[in-house]
């Protein structure tokens, strides 16, 4: 088994290991390119670059997206900005730095050598993003502008207003659409993959439903890349749009491909508080914001004045007491805890208590009102939109909300998932965040994947694997449809009383109260508990009116749920057994004056969990860490 | 964040597919929270409509936070509802009266046809960005991002038209259903840019056919899109797609045979 986490990553010192790497990697002529197919799963940063990239070498790519439209993935919606060692602002920045604070951000759970090789790429991924003509912000001389983000002493982050997800994915989209018109990708809108099959121990295609007429297709290729986003929505509400699913990443984990650190989720400091039970999900207000604005609660428990009535001495600006050096600029996971400890002590704002402020007045009297309007404009005016408030007249009010997981498929340096042939790219896979993300490094990371990464690893899997050729009515395929077919005819037959939804929500309860931002062996005892209670009742009481041949969300739904509640099962497992606090994952037992405590001697490893069949225990695999250039340090921002 | 609650009668378009009948049909909305969005309203009434066994309404929708394009319908005539520059997912509320009626519609254009209830196909927009709404340069090539200097009036100017979202309010707010101000966007962005000026005629010229292939309709500039538009794209980015069109249109050139010694 232990073969099976060889993370094959190359000799030689960091500097040159992707070098090295690519000269050995297996080539295509271009004749043979044309002969081999890649079907790509997900359409957003990592998908769409991924698929453009192979379009442009030369092979047959198949994309598949459960939207109408691949512009509408949900990297559409990331806001603040992307980093990259450009070092354009002169403040000290290089790859080595950028590689420094990624690998000390996470709390030093990642790879060496993927972060290394994240950083190193970086650079080009903003060149690459200004040919496409991605309108990034500029200063008054045409240069490229850059803004400060978390955990970082350098201006590194490019942004394009607070829209910087979607002027990148409409960047990378456009690259692929022009790829389809050149007729190299074959775009399938509304298909969302429910299988995948693996033949002769490769994945050899997938197995999707057409989301507007119910039919069960079947997809065959030399390999494949799943690049299907993350799982936040496992809590129901989280930053992450309605459609973001973990269904594609779970049936993957299904048929062979492990699951690493399910317990690694970022909870995101800066989001609009929850205002009722009919809320739908949360909307995140950008880290950017956090440049400007300074985060207070009031000094007194219970303080019930309108913000601008208390007095300076009588606030406390928590993060600058706390952290002098990073001050409102402390990386996520820290930045969250805080807030929430202000909110347990009984100092949090807004009629329910689990609110902390965010004030722009300092810097609007010192840059004035049309500077910060220019910088936020678009996010002060969504907040008004949601709350009915203006932030330009009082500090916005904001609660740390579920946005990002660190965890997901197990890949190796070459994005390879434990399933040869198997590639995951982006937030999908758990690669370069280990156990927290840095602000504005999800775009850069679903970029390099795609862009940089995938067009060489997958050419030399493709270069060296033997494949025989398939077509789609190869017995394999066959067993999985009737898969699918079983699966779906169980959700349809349950005609219980309850929806999709109040399940979800139940889920999202347990999942926030007990493996949400503090975590304890007594919670998550009990969540074990609750879980399994949950998926008894969903498949006893579930109900989804409607045709199974047509549009059918509440089917949709109802699929997506009963994998969370699988997911969430096995996030609660990964979150008892590793006994320690590192980044977002924080347990209450392990801590040092509030900040999480590492026990590097016992869990300094990535683990990567193995599906042994259904209602049978998860095996927990080890990957050791080891850190030849960064000293493994209790990470401060103070 | 007020607290209130209001009550609503709906008048919603149901349509069961593509090729059906659609009509009317009235629900109540009860107790809806003032701070909930439009579309957790509208799921209200489907969690009730499910409960009682019947099919919810079917919408699109998916980040709900303005910036996906997924969202939209029409809601009393007009498309995003009555709120400036706002999608339905960022619509709340709080914008409504208690007691009110309202009818809620699909975006109607031969262009984008019914799928059901208030779906409706977009792939249109797809087709018109094929066509040329993109810089052609492979990845590997790009230069420093700094090596090319750009006025930030142009870079904020080509932004403000790249911020499009692609809903389709501009189409179904039109009374031709032209897709002027979508396309005009994008070739506003590009040829804003010194990236996109190898290819601006061709573009021009292959996008505003596209536009036509696709059968939206022609622009006499009333400016509904305009004012429909939840990204504030403004009316001269019509102008400028026309002034790039006649000039690519004047000053077009055969294309040559490629060809090679050896």
């Amino acid at each position: 088994m232990a073969n099976k986490l060889d993370n094959k990553i190359p000799s030689g010192p960091i500097e040159t290991k992707w070098t090295n790497a690519k000269f050995n990697n297996k080539l295509v002529n271009p004749a043979n390119k044309r002969k081999h197919s890649v079907i790509v799963v997900g359409a957003g940063l990592a998908g769409a670059s991924a698929a453009a990239s192979l379009g442009e070498l030369g092979y047959k790519v198949k994309v598949f997206c459960v939207h109408e439209s691949p512009r509408r993935a949900h990297s559409v919606a990331a806001q603040g900005g992307i980093n990259a060692a450009k070092n354009y602002q002169n403040d000290g920045d290089s790859t080595y730095r950028l590689f420094y604070d990624t690998i000390k951000g996470g709390d030093f759970r990642a790879r060496e050598a993927n972060v290394f090789r994240l950083a190193e790429v970086s650079a080009k991924i903003i060149d690459q993003m200004v040919a496409q003509g991605v309108p990034f912000a500029r200063e008054y001389g045409g240069t490229l502008s850059n803004r400060s983000f978390g955990g970082a002493q350098v201006s590194r982050t490019f942004y394009a207003r607070g829209q910087t997800g979607q002027q990148l994915l409409l960047g990378a989209y456009s690259e692929m659409m022009r790829q389809v018109d050149a007729g190299n990708i074959e775009l399938r809108y509304r298909r969302e993959m429910l299988d995948l099959v693996v033949i002769d121990g490769k994945a050899r295609g997938i197995i999707v439903r057409n989301l507007l007429t119910g039919e069960i297709e079947s997809h065959e290729a030399d390999a494949v890349v799943l690049a299907s986003g993350g799982y936040s929505n496992v809590f129901f509400l989280s930053t992450n749009a309605m459609n973001c699913a973990v269904t594609a990443a779970w049936k993957a984990h299904k048929r062979g491909a492990y699951f690493a650190n399910p317990c690694y989720t970022q909870i995101h400091p800066t989001c609009i508080p929850v205002h009722g039970e009919n809320q739908s999900k949360l909307t995140l207000m950008s880290e950017s914001l956090r440049n400007d604005g300074r985060i207070w609660v009031p000094k007194l428990v219970g303080d019930k004045r309108h913000p601008n009535d208390v007095p300076e001495s009588e606030r406390d600006y928590f993060l600058e007491r706390i952290y002098p050096s990073f001050g409102n600029l402390a990386p996520r996971d820290v930045a969250s805890r805080q807030a929430k400890y202000c909110c347990d002590e009984g100092r949090g704002v807004s009629e329910t208590g689990k609110a902390v402020y965010l004030d722009f007045a300092d810097s609007i009297k010192r840059l004035g009102q049309d500077k910060i309007s220019e910088r936020y404009g678009n996010l002060f005016e969504m907040y008004d939109k949601i709350t009915g408030q203006n932030p330009y007249q009082q500090p916005m009010m904001i609660y740390p909300a579920p946005h990002y997981t660190m965890g997901g498929l197990w890949v190796d340096y070459n994005l390879e998932s434990t399933v040869p042939g198997l590639f995951v790219a982006g937030e999908a896979n758990f690669s370069d965040h280990g156990a927290n993300r840095l602000g504005a490094s999800a775009l850069m990371q679903g970029l390099a994947d795609g862009y940089f990464v995938l067009p060489y690893t997958l050419g030399n899997y493709l270069g060296g694997a033997k494949l025989d050729k398939i077509s789609s009515t190869h017995d394999g395929f066959k067993a999985a449809v009737d898969n699918v077919m079983k699966d779906i005819s169980k959700l349809m037959n349950i005609k219980g009383n309850r929806t999709a939804d109040s399940f979800h929500k139940e889920l999202g309860h347990v999942m926030w109260e007990y493996c949400g931002m503090a975590r304890s062996e007594v919670g998550l005892k009990k969540a074990l508990q609750e879980i399994p209670k949950i998926k008894e009742e969903f498949w006893n009481n579930l109900r989804i009116p409607g045709d199974v041949n047509y549009i059918n969300a509440e089917l949709e739904k109802a699929g997506r749920v009963a994998d969370f509640i699988e997911l969430g099962e096995l996030m609660c497992r990964d979150a008892l057994e590793r006994k320690e606090s590192c980044g977002g994952h924080f347990r209450e037992e392990y801590q040092v004056d509030g900040e999480a405590q590492r026990d590097d001697t016992n869990f300094c490893h990535v683990a990567a969990w193995e599906h042994t069949g259904d209602n049978k225990p998860e095996v927990r695999h080890k990957e050791e860490l080891t850190f030849d250039n960064v000293h493994l340090a209790t990470r401060s921002y103070k | 964040m007020s607290g209130k609650h209001i009550n609503l009668t709906l008048k919603v378009w149901r349509q069961k597919g593509p090729k059906d009948h659609g009509s009317l049909v009235e629900y109540q909305a009860k107790n809806v929270s003032e701070d909930a969005s439009f579309l957790e309203m509208v799921d209200s009434v489907n969690e009730e409509l499910i409960s009682k066994g019947d099919e919810p309404i079917a919408f699109d929708h998916d980040c709900r936070e303005g910036i996906c394009g997924s969202c939209g319908f029409v809601i009393d005539g007009e498309a995003h509802g009555p709120l400036k520059s706002t999608t339905v997912c960022q619509l709340h509320m709080r914008n409504f009266s208690d007691g009110a009626t309202l009818t809620i519609e699909p975006f109607r254009a031969k262009s984008f046809p019914v799928i059901k209830d208030l779906m409706v196909d977009r792939s249109a927009f797809d087709r018109i960005i094929s066509a040329g709404g993109f810089i052609s340069v492979n990845n590997g090539n790009a230069v420093d991002a700094n090596a090319v200097l750009i006025p930030k009036t142009d870079a904020d100017e080509a932004m403000s038209s790249a911020t499009c979202i692609g809903c389709g309010a501009c189409v179904a707010a039109c009374k031709n259903a032209s897709a002027a101000l979508f396309t005009s966007a994008k070739i506003s962005h590009m040829a804003l840019l010194p990236q996109g000026q190898v290819e601006r005629k061709e573009r021009a010229l292959n996008m505003v056919a596209a536009m036509d292939a696709q059968g939206f309709g022609s622009c006499t500039t009333t400016g509904a899109c305009e004012a429909a538009c939840p990204k504030e794209i403004q009316l001269t980015n019509i102008s400028r797609m026309n002034r790039e069109y006649f000039a690519a249109t004047a000053t077009k050139r055969p294309k040559h045979k490629d060809g090679g010694a050896g």
